[in-house]
């Protein structure tokens, strides 16, 4: 396969993505720095003060990319590992475990804002309703996976079983995102959709969309590096000899 | 712009705990993530040098 003269797979093999993944990562970093600083100018200092919510709805600009990452995050994540059972690939397993914990803090973090949210406008911390619940579940999804991987010393199961747990896990990702509509939750519906105008000022949505644009660089500048740091684990075989590494390999490329 | 001092864009209209608290909290868990991930590149490079 060669697309624009790249041959692609080379970079399936884990000597060839380490140092590629270690040119990527200052790009998507600078780009997260970018987006996150204009979004939280935007957010603070041009988008207006919300004539229902007050301030408290700044919120909204690490509420709603934290959850739509939270969300995203897992199916990425998901079909990571299910090309890995798929074509029994070992570095997309590997890029599925680099994805999880980043997908579990932006999830605890939704939770965390959407509490901090919760307490001013609805009067609770916390309800039992389909949308915070269903997110918890997302939680608690994100670390069955990564306590199943880790339960697991061989790392061939503990790819598969981990990536079937997640695939399985990935029915949740709709109800999620469909409660507010499915059921009468005390969480607000979507402010922004793709079929309909958003329902807010202008300045706000561009800010959100800043912040979810921004934090998804992060995940990605996140994810690599620590896929780097997989590799490194997982590639270290003393069969390679003395001085070869896939460090000092990765180095001399 | 509807900020009239510093003090009044740390209150937040009131809101300020709600507002800095997620704020401030999203900074912190970004902040360690990175961090955590630096250490442990740093400890996987040496433990690579440690067994070849």
């Amino acid at each position: 396969m060669s697309f624009m003269g790249i041959n692609w797979f080379k970079y399936s093999s884990p000597q060839a993505f380490y140092p590629l993944a270690g040119s990527m990562i200052p790009w998507f970093a600078a780009a997260a720095i970018v987006l996150i600083g204009v979004g939280l100018y935007i957010g603070f200092f041009v988008a207006p003060t919300d004539f229902q919510q007050g301030e408290a709805y700044r919120i909204i600009f690490v509420h709603v990319p934290a959850a739509w990452m939270s969300m995203f995050l897992y199916v990425v994540m998901a079909v990571w590992a299910g090309l890995g059972l798929g074509l029994n690939a070992r570095p997309s397993f590997m890029m599925a475990q680099a994805i999880v914990p980043t997908g579990a803090m932006f999830t605890f973090l939704a939770l965390l804002t959407g509490a901090m949210w919760g307490k001013p406008t609805w009067g609770t911390w916390w309800v039992w309703d389909a949308r915070l619940t269903s997110e918890l579940i997302l939680l608690f999804q994100y670390v069955g996976v990564m306590l199943l991987h880790a339960s697991i010393d061989d790392l061939r199961r503990a790819d598969r079983a981990s990536a079937v747990f997640a695939l399985v896990g990935v029915v949740n990702i709709p109800i999620i995102y469909f409660s507010v509509r499915w059921w009468n939750t005390l969480h607000q519906g979507a402010s922004v959709s793709m079929t309909a105008a958003p329902k807010m000022a202008a300045t706000m949505v561009i800010a959100m969309l800043l912040m979810t644009l921004g934090f998804w660089m992060y995940s990605i500048a996140v994810a690599l590096a620590r896929m780097r740091c997989v590799i490194l684990a997982r590639e270290r075989q003393p069969s390679w000899g003395k001085n070869s590494s896939i460090h000092e390999v990765a180095e001399a490329r | 712009m509807q900020w009239g001092s510093l003090s009044e864009f740390l209150a937040m209209g009131g809101y300020g705990l709600y507002v800095w608290t997620s704020f401030g909290a999203t900074a912190l868990c970004m902040v360690w993530e990175v961090l955590a991930v630096w250490r442990q590149h740093t400890s996987a490079v040496a433990g690579n040098r440690e067994v070849s």
